[in-house]
């Protein structure tokens, strides 16, 4: 594994957490280097949030052991909470407070001096474009301004290290934007990212490394180039008509690609990596669809996503490929319209 | 990579112990006046919690009004009435204690104060104390509801006061055991369910309402030894004096004063000595 940015502030070490019979962390390694965004990316029940609120104190791991800055979760709770902001799906604001409250609330429960929670609530608001709406209830707010406010109030006490579940789940794509747009913002500044997704574009769009997970441990890790190289450079990736024709595409397709092919008898899709040979590969499989006479409704060639990652590594997909909005970018035309209809 | 925001928060846990108590205090206040602010915001909520009250001391001081023979000699029922109704709304008025939990843990607030630096005990008390606030507003909206029915405190001031300081004590307590069910449950729907399912026995097996006397045999026994019995005849020795307590058939009181007195306070600490520690367990066990 290459170092990023020097020492890591965030460790675990065989972090295990069952709830009862259930083992939701089987055991997860990680390291993220001072001043990074760690993406840990994973479908839903994957050990994300949970890894998350060990890290932030919320829970007690059933073995192994999670640090902050040197400090253990359990051990020394109290003072790992002075360095660490935590937003997103665990924590909330009060949507019958103002903006503006629910800033100094937060301000005074760091143990800041009252005009100094107010001082630094004011800047964080204007910061995130909240200063109009610092005196309205948080319940008139829109989902993404909610979003921003709460990504705000994890940012009053100024933390080294700033934890972020799933930060764009449930947002229009302007305000995912806005988001990362802010995420890029701290990372610049030097404050360590840990977040979690579901969506693939955006662990490729900002993280340093990504952590892949899947129930319970982390499967790969790596950063983006890295995660694809491991699947052999281009993809050739094909769409028909008919379902039948699935297998039949598999069966002419064989022994053309540089590995294995796999299917989405759902989405009427078949994958194959084409390595470096990509366009005489892509030449070649349309004249033997020709003569096969199967029809196809796309074929195109692109840059593995972290998609074809899932895939490869876990012989399925990431569970949310199913939703329009988790498509990666560079699909094809009619996938974009579709989520674009989706979003709106 | 330099950090243009200047990190200035004192990032240190206080290490004396009389530092830790007095963060915890201010902190507890901080959470406190936080709910305070919510009840303003979503006035509804109080409003229908003192629906409840108005309807029970309309409902029984004309619907009871002459039916109980059994009453102290000399006390009209509705004297008899309010002191029970007092110490009724401060177990009802405790409900919302839970339900304050079980909102906050649903919408994420829980979480986000569980993941500050600031003192852990300063959510529950926080919570208790805006709990204890916002009972004594109602008390005294049920105290002015009660003096337009015909009662009347007369047993001077100073036991005037005392029944106050006994009631929200009462609610305090049973707020700490709401604030339980509350973390148990987690859920407003179960923890409404839960509450009255326990809370209407509790009420209506004792002396609140009605003279123990006219109830079935069995229940007279139990009737007897429930601290609500025993807090509504404190409530009443306060309101009206050794009439207030008297029986019925002897013409003897049914305690002294310092018999309901030490009784009241022992239950109230005992009570307080159990869930207290149970609550705080909860919370920390929290997922």
């Amino acid at each position: 594994m290459t170092r990023l940015m020097g020492d890591p502030i965030i460790r675990t070490e065989a972090l295990v957490k069952s709830f009862g019979a259930v083992e939701a962390l089987k055991g997860v390694d990680l390291e993220v280097e001072k001043g990074a965004v760690y993406g840990l990316l994973g479908p839903n029940g994957a050990g994300k949030t949970t890894a998350v609120r060990i890290l932030t104190t919320l829970l007690q791991p059933t073995s192994g052991r999670a640090e902050v800055d040197g400090l253990d979760s359990v051990r020394d709770a109290e003072e790992l909470r002075f360095r660490i902001g935590l937003a997103g799906q665990s924590a909330a604001v009060d949507e019958n407070l103002t903006g503006l409250e629910n800033l100094e609330l937060v301000g005074r429960l760091y143990h800041l001096p009252k005009e100094e929670a107010r001082r630094r609530s004011i800047e964080v608001l204007e910061r995130f474009d909240l200063a109009d709406a610092a005196g309205r209830a948080a319940k008139t707010y829109s989902g993404g301004m909610r979003r921003r406010l709460d990504l705000a109030a994890s940012l009053v006490g100024r933390p080294d290290v700033l934890f972020l579940d799933e930060p764009t789940t449930g947002l229009d794509p302007r305000s995912r934007i806005d988001v990362w747009d802010f995420i890029r913002e701290l990372q610049n500044e030097g404050t360590t990212l840990l977040l979690t997704t579901q969506y693939l574009e955006e662990a490729d769009l900002l993280a340093d490394k990504i952590g892949v997970m899947d129930v319970g441990t982390i499967i790969a890790e790596g950063t983006s180039d890295e995660l694809k190289d491991r699947i052999g450079g281009e993809v050739l990736e094909l769409h028909v008509e008919d379902r039948a024709d699935v297998a039949r595409v598999l069966e002419t397709m064989q022994g053309i690609g540089a590995g294995e092919p796999t299917a989405d008898h759902d989405e009427r899709r078949v994958r194959i990596p084409v390595g470096n040979n990509g366009p005489a590969i892509l030449l070649d499989s349309v004249r033997r669809l020709d003569e096969a006479h199967i029809r196809l409704i796309d074929i195109a060639l692109h840059r593995p996503t972290l998609d074809d990652v899932f895939l490869s590594l876990t012989g399925r997909g990431a569970e949310h490929d199913a939703d329009p909005d988790a498509a990666p970018a560079g699909r094809s035309k009619r996938r974009r319209d579709r989520r674009r209809k989706d979003d709106g | 990579m330099s950090a243009t925001m200047e990190r200035t928060t004192d990032r240190r846990a206080p290490s004396s112990t009389g530092a830790r108590i007095q963060l915890a205090l201010v902190d507890g206040i901080i959470v406190a006046r936080r709910n305070l602010v919510t009840l303003t915001r979503v006035p509804t909520v109080f409003i229908f919690e003192l629906v409840q009250p108005i309807m029970f001391v309309l409902l029984f001081r004309y619907i009871y009004a002459n039916q109980f023979s059994q009453l102290p000699p000399g006390v009209k029922y509705v004297q008899f009435l309010m002191p029970g109704i007092f110490v009724q709304n401060a177990l009802f008025g405790s409900t919302s204690t839970a339900i304050g939990f079980a909102d906050d843990l649903k919408a994420g607030i829980i979480d986000r104060f569980r993941s500050l630096p600031m003192a852990r005990s300063a959510v529950l008390a926080g919570r208790t104390t805006s709990d204890l606030t916002k009972n004594f507003l109602l008390l005294m909206i049920v105290i002015l509801i009660g003096y337009l029915v015909g009662f009347r405190f007369q047993n001077g001031v100073l036991n005037a006061v005392g029944l106050i300081v006994l009631v929200l004590a009462v609610g305090f307590t049973f707020s700490w055991i709401s604030a339980c069910i509350g973390l148990a449950l987690k859920k407003v729907e179960a923890v409404q369910a839960a509450s009255f399912t326990w809370i209407f026995p509790v009420v209506f097996v004792s002396s609140a309402f009605v003279p123990v006397a006219g109830m079935a045999k069995f229940l007279q026994v139990v009737a007897r030894n429930n601290p609500v019995t025993i807090w509504c005849n404190m409530a009443r020795y306060l309101s009206n004096g050794v009439a207030g307590i008297t029986d019925f058939q002897t013409g003897i009181p049914v305690d002294t004063f310092e018999g309901l007195a030490i009784k009241s306070v022992l239950w109230i600490a005992g009570l307080l000595i159990v869930f207290v520690p149970l609550a705080i367990r909860l919370y920390r066990k929290l997922t």
